[in-house]
């Protein structure tokens, strides 16, 4: 799925990374847990959360994420959209719960990471 | 390619430059044309280790050497230890802070999360001393 449709099917707004939205993202992952995202998260995935800190776009900068989508309406501070845009990260924030957004998007083909324990 | 070795000094508690050093090595490494899934293990390793020395530490220091067929990151910090290690490796075992849960860490998946990332992996503590932890990743023929 594009970050676009994404952006529309969440009816979210870019923060950062207008440029980015074309790119694709194979699942999506949902956690406010850094540590589970970075065990768990593999390829071209999309984060959903509702942490606003800078340590969410350093975990996707080190997991390689390309974008992250803030729920709940949880607008993050313009130190870590800078953050975001300098790493190349686009991020989104959508008025719906992480509940609501995994079930659009699941909805519309996304699927999710596959965990091995 | 040359060894390479740099050394990066990691503050505690200080968690809005914490990742820069990750960052950095991360960044070196694309520079040097490495593998992107050997770079995304190191990084992830590397950064699981910045935070705990952040997090848990007096403060410390992460040292990255590249030699012909291998990366190794050694992250040491000077105290206080880990008093049970073993304890330390079982996942969902923390004693992060409130502060630290709050920011998505102390899940007590870090050191579990380093071993999965490195071909070999060690980590030694003394209490009163400190954490010395060694994470090894396996460059591809070639590379």
């Amino acid at each position: 799925m594009k970050i676009c449709e994404v952006k529309l099917i969440l009816n979210a707004e870019v923060l950062c990374g207008e440029e980015l939205l074309e790119n694709e993202v194979s699942y999506a992952f949902g956690s406010d847990l850094m540590s589970d995202v970075l065990a768990f998260v593999k390829g071209k995935t999309l984060l959903l959360t509702g942490l606003t800190n800078q340590q969410v776009v350093r975990t996707a900068e080190m997991a390689d994420l390309s974008a992250i989508v803030f729920v709940r309406g949880k607008k993050p501070g313009e130190d870590i959209i800078d953050l975001a845009t300098e790493k190349e990260i686009a991020l989104l924030l959508t008025r719906d719960t992480m509940y609501t957004a995994s079930g659009k998007l699941y909805g519309n083909g996304l699927e999710g990471v596959t965990i091995d324990l | 390619m040359e060894d390479i070795k740099y050394v990066f000094e990691v503050e505690k508690d200080d968690f809005v430059r914490a990742g820069e050093t990750s960052s950095k090595i991360k960044k070196t490494l694309r520079e040097l044309g490495i593998d992107s899934s050997i770079i995304r293990k190191i990084s992830i390793a590397t950064y699981e280790a910045e935070m705990n020395i952040v997090i848990h530490s007096l403060g410390g220091q992460i040292v990255l050497e590249i030699t012909p067929g291998t990366i190794k990151i050694t992250a040491s910090d000077r105290g206080p230890g880990i008093a049970d290690v073993e304890l330390a490796m079982k996942e969902g075992y923390s004693t992060a802070s409130d502060r630290v849960r709050e920011m998505g860490f102390g899940a007590g998946m870090g050191l579990p999360n380093m071993k999965k990332c490195s071909d070999r992996f060690c980590v030694t503590s003394s209490e009163g001393k400190g954490t010395y932890i060694v994470i090894e990743v396996d460059l591809k023929a070639g590379e």
